[in-house]
């Protein structure tokens, strides 16, 4: 055996092990060091997935040399490791970058704790995504969810503590759901293996528990991926929270819930349950479109710049959603870019936030007048994610949009006011963006402020890496498109 | 044979310059002002050297990136690009000139930053020149409204501030509201987003969809002004007279105009369009906007907004002109582009120079004002004897040639509207020309003041001489517009 067959198990176990190690380093810089080797690890394998599943589309492991269903079975699809790009990459980037900006938010004593928070929760999003036990997802999710706590609660401000609290709730609630719709598929079928549990299902004769497992798990997995209105945690937990944690849940968080919510619904469920596409097309487009028209509207008057970015992020897991409810290859393809292209923006911004947050204690926008004189290279930064997010050609945002509105013109009527919803989301988009750069670049800073001087040097590198990224990932899409187009085609392979 | 390279080096060449116009910045104004004349003039020579292959007929093209099959960023060189590709490149060394004059003996702030965007902003009508499928000029299209939004909002105080966000506001919700889902949908039905001689629509669309899928690219390229997308021309008015000049005859409304040409040419085709009942109402929506907006102009007291509303006005001559689907009149708008950018620039060239040298922007304060400045209104009033069609001015070549177009196809509702839109012009600009030869100041001015500066002088006569150049020699301009003619035959 070689290593490259380990991979699935190393992706987990690297970060889950270094952990525990981390918090023993009491030397200064020694955890961040070790945390971001650990990270930057972790991206590696998953390149290394990456190159594995498009040879040879999947690639499974048995822990322990278990046979499924009986043992545990990792499985890398195209889909997990799109997904195990943008986790492993957004915090490798947020790590690298934003060493000055967590030790500027978190006392130096506390830091091996939350470097350690910080490789568990990397280990449970991934964690999450290769497994394919649902037990295991159950479990993996907890353990990110409890290290997101944590690494939210680190932030200095007290207000993180209620926004929190409520995070933890919500949280809570979603996995309990999530657990009892597992529960009920394990009293009918006796298996947790998620390939098993399609077979098993099959064999089941009385489907009502079924259905109301899908129910349970549908609403359970939304409330972790803040589909509107199970939204309530996120806006403040996201603004409240340390900078670079923000930069990093942003960019993976909802999205790996998003993705446990696909493979159920249409890999598990899809075959068994009659007419489930017209279910979760008529349960999810709604609230897509709710989410997509509302957030878009708070995102326009909201006064902080992070909140404003936390309800655009809404609305972004509206069009995700909204691409997944179409039920079609082009439509989960769309779906699953925007995944993609959508962390690469606000990974970006968020970066260009954490350097925004070096030099302003309060991130209103009032404080922000006029800053792009004296931060001409963090607003750049700034302006270029920001246009990715708006979705104007030759940004990563335009692909997927383009891409979403192909899909929906396929559905006749219906596509057109959605496309008419997209593009009106568009503007609203277009305006809360540009209220940002106005008052950055032609504000006049208030007088009661000292000047205050470019973010460090280091900083504006990961800024600028990520930024560009949205340009390279705009004008050579290949990479993603080859990964979404295979995991839609593959999510949907059942559909009648 | 023309490389790729040189296709893209005039989108390239003006970035280059903005960068280098960045780079030395405020502390040394007079270098600054070099870099801009030298890329200008560079520019220029570059682009006008495009001209000899392209009139032998070659099209070359260059494709920089494809992003999904069918979705590509790509060049190409035909002749109506050229055609504005040669205008704003040539107008940008004469507003260059210009500007230095203006912006130096006005004070005014953020020269730096003028000159950059200015620069990007030439840029972006290069892209939108020479794109070879709609995506790409979408792209720069916007670039364009982006890079001109601070040089509208010059100023930068509150009023200003404000008339600026109406501009940004109408030409970005129009170009993504209604722009952008038109060419989606394109690409929906045709597959491609190609330029093609004859169009890339005839064999996927009919009936009424045509007509609407008209309307989101006429209302959506709002840069064009066809009304009720009016509005952000003359709340741009607030904008430094430079700045004017870019917009009015330069890149912006040239570029909007030029994209609706474009696209009725090589997206729709006119002989698909010709068939098409469903489209017809373009012609009236056009003649509606000449003639209404030159009532609103004969309606006018400031100068600027006078001269914006004629813009309108001549704007839609063009969109008539295209929508009349002949030969002779397709050929007519491409020359009409050309003519008013000369009569236009001229006018507001002399409009700043009243403004530098008196500090007036009133019409009734222009009495007895062609004695003080003789060489300003001299060119003012060959600048508005172009807008009425007067010959020997440029504007006669071009509404020679929109009208023969309309009698080609007896177009009776064309002849019309340009049989009163001609008058209603003269209406508006003679009594102008008039007072200020013949009549005497009621007052005498504050400060007694001669002519503009050297730089606004020279500047202004050469856009006047331009003007009646045009109408001697056109040979140049009519062999590259018969050339898109013959396309559409």
């Amino acid at each position: 055996m070689n290593l490259t067959e380990h991979l699935p198990a190393l992706q987990v176990v690297v970060p889950m092990l270094m952990a525990p190690l981390v918090v023993l380093m009491r030397i200064r810089g020694l955890p961040w060091a070790v945390a971001t080797a650990t990270s930057l690890m972790a991206f590696a394998i998953a390149v290394g997935l990456t190159d594995t599943v498009i040879d040879s589309y999947s690639a499974t492991y048995e822990m322990g040399s278990w046979r499924a269903p009986y043992g545990i079975e990792l499985h890398v699809t195209r889909f997990s490791a799109l997904l195990l790009l943008i986790v492993t990459g957004a915090s490798t980037l947020a790590l690298v970058t934003g060493r000055q900006s967590i030790d500027a938010e978190i006392e130096h004593d506390r830091q091996p704790l939350f470097y350690a928070a910080w490789l568990l929760a990397l280990a449970g999003f991934t964690g999450i995504v290769v497994t394919g036990d649902a037990f295991n997802i159950f479990v993996f999710m907890e353990i990110a969810s409890l290290a997101s706590y944590v690494l939210i609660a680190a932030g200095s401000d007290r207000r993180v503590l209620p926004a929190v609290f409520k995070y933890l709730i919500m949280g809570t609630i979603g996995a309990t759901f999530y657990l009892i719709g597992v529960g009920l598929i394990y009293m009918m079928t006796g298996t947790l293996n998620l390939a098993d549990m399609e077979a098993r299902i099959h064999e089941v004769g009385e489907l009502r528990p079924i259905l109301v497992a899908a129910g349970f798990i549908t609403l359970g997995l939304a409330l972790k991926a803040a589909v509107f209105p199970l939204h309530a945690w996120l806006p403040l937990s996201y603004t409240y929270a340390p900078h670079i944690v923000t930069a990093f849940l942003a960019a993976c968080s909802t999205k790996v819930a998003l993705f446990v919510l696909l493979r159920f619904d249409f890999l598990v469920f899809q075959q068994n349950l009659s007419a489930h596409e017209l279910q979760f097309t008529i349960f999810l487009m709604p609230l897509a479109v709710l989410a997509i028209l509302i957030a878009s509207g708070v995102a326009v008057f909201e006064r902080n710049l992070k909140g404003l970015l936390a309800y655009s992020s809404l609305a972004q897991v509206g069009y995700i959603l909204l691409g997944a409810s179409l039920v079609s290859v082009p439509g989960l393809t769309a779906a699953l870019m925007h995944m993609f292209n959508h962390a690469l923006a606000k990974g970006a911004l968020f970066l260009a936030v954490a350097c925004l947050g070096m030099r302003f204690t309060q991130l209103n926008l009032v404080n922000l007048s006029g800053v792009a004189r004296q931060m001409p290279w963090t607003m750049a930064a700034f302006v270029l994610a920001g246009l990715s997010l708006i979705g104007v050609p030759g940004t990563a945002g335009f692909i997927s949009k383009w891409l979403l509105i192909s899909a929906a013109l396929q559905e006749g009527a219906l596509g057109v006011a959605l496309v008419a919803i997209i593009v009106v989301s568009s503007l609203m988009a277009v305006v809360y963006i540009w209220r940002v750069i106005e008052l950055a670049y032609f504000g006049d800073p208030p007088e009661s402020t000292r000047p205050v001087s470019e973010a460090p040097g280091w900083m504006l590198v990961g800024t600028w890496v990520a930024a560009l990224m949205n340009i390279y990932y705009g004008v050579n899409p290949a990479l993603p498109i080859s990964l979404a187009g295979g995991a839609a085609a593959s999510l949907l392979q059942h559909l009648p | 044979m023309t490389s790729e390279l040189q296709v893209l080096i005039p989108i390239l060449l003006p970035l280059g310059g903005a960068v280098g116009i960045a780079f030395v910045g405020r502390r040394y104004p007079n270098l600054r002002e070099t870099v801009t004349l030298v890329t200008a003039t560079s520019l220029m020579v570059v682009v006008w050297a495009l001209l000899p292959d392209l009139l032998a007929g070659e099209r070359p093209s260059v494709r920089v990136a494809e992003l999904i099959p069918g979705l590509a960023i790509e060049f190409q060189i035909e002749p109506l690009g050229m055609l504005f590709a040669a205008l704003a490149s040539l107008l940008w060394i004469v507003n260059s000139i210009y500007s230095i004059g203006y912006m130096r003996s006005n004070n005014e702030r953020h020269q730096t930053r003028f000159y950059v965007l200015f620069a990007v902003a030439l840029s972006a009508a290069m892209g939108i020149a020479f794109a070879g499928n709609l995506l790409t000029l979408f792209i720069f299209y916007e670039v364009l409204t982006l890079s001109t939004y601070p040089l509208v909002a010059h100023k930068g105080d509150g009023k200003t501030v404000e008339s600026a966000r109406t501009y940004l506001g109408i030409l970005l919700a129009t170009s993504i509201g209604l722009f952008l889902p038109a060419i989606v949908w394109t690409y929906h039905v045709a597959g491609t987003l190609d330029f093609l001689p004859g169009g890339i629509l005839a064999d996927n669309l009919t009936g009424p969809a045509v007509g609407l899928l008209l309307a989101l690219y006429v209302f959506g390229i709002g840069k064009a002004a066809v009304m009720p997308v009016h509005r952000w021309l003359p709340a741009a008015m607030v904008a430094p007279t430079p700045v004017s000049a870019l917009l009015h005859a330069v890149a912006v409304v040239k570029a909007g105009v030029f994209t609706i040409t474009k696209v009725v040419v090589y997206i729709f085709g006119v002989d698909f369009l010709v068939t098409e009942s469903s489209a017809d109402w373009l012609l009236f929506v056009a003649a509606f906007t000449v003639i209404a907006a030159s009532v609103v102009a004969l309606r006018q007291t400031n100068l600027k907004r006078l001269l914006a509303y004629s813009t309108i006005a001549q704007l839609s001559y063009v969109v008539m002109a295209v929508a009349i689907l002949k030969p002779l009149s397709e050929m007519g708008a491409a020359i009409h582009i050309v003519a008013h950018a000369f009569g236009k620039i001229t006018l507001f060239f002399a409009a700043g120079s009243i403004y530098t040298a008196a500090k007036k922007t009133e019409i009734h304060q222009l009495r007895g004002i062609g004695r003080r400045m003789p060489w300003t209104m001299a060119a003012f009033t060959i600048g508005a004897l172009s807008m009425i069609g007067v010959p020997p001015t440029a504007g006669f070549v071009s509404k020679w040639y929109i009208l023969a177009g309309s009698f080609q196809s007896d177009n009776h509702v064309a002849i019309i509207t340009i049989i009163v839109s001609t008058a209603l012009n003269a209406l508006y600009f003679l009594p102008i020309i008039f007072y200020a030869w013949f009549s005497r100041e009621d007052v005498a001015p504050a400060n007694d003041h001669g002519e503009a500066p050297l730089a606004i002088v020279i500047a202004l006569t050469v856009t006047a001489a331009l003007t009646v150049l045009l109408f001697l020699f056109n040979q140049p301009v009519l062999d590259l517009a018969s050339q898109l003619g013959r396309i559409t035959k």
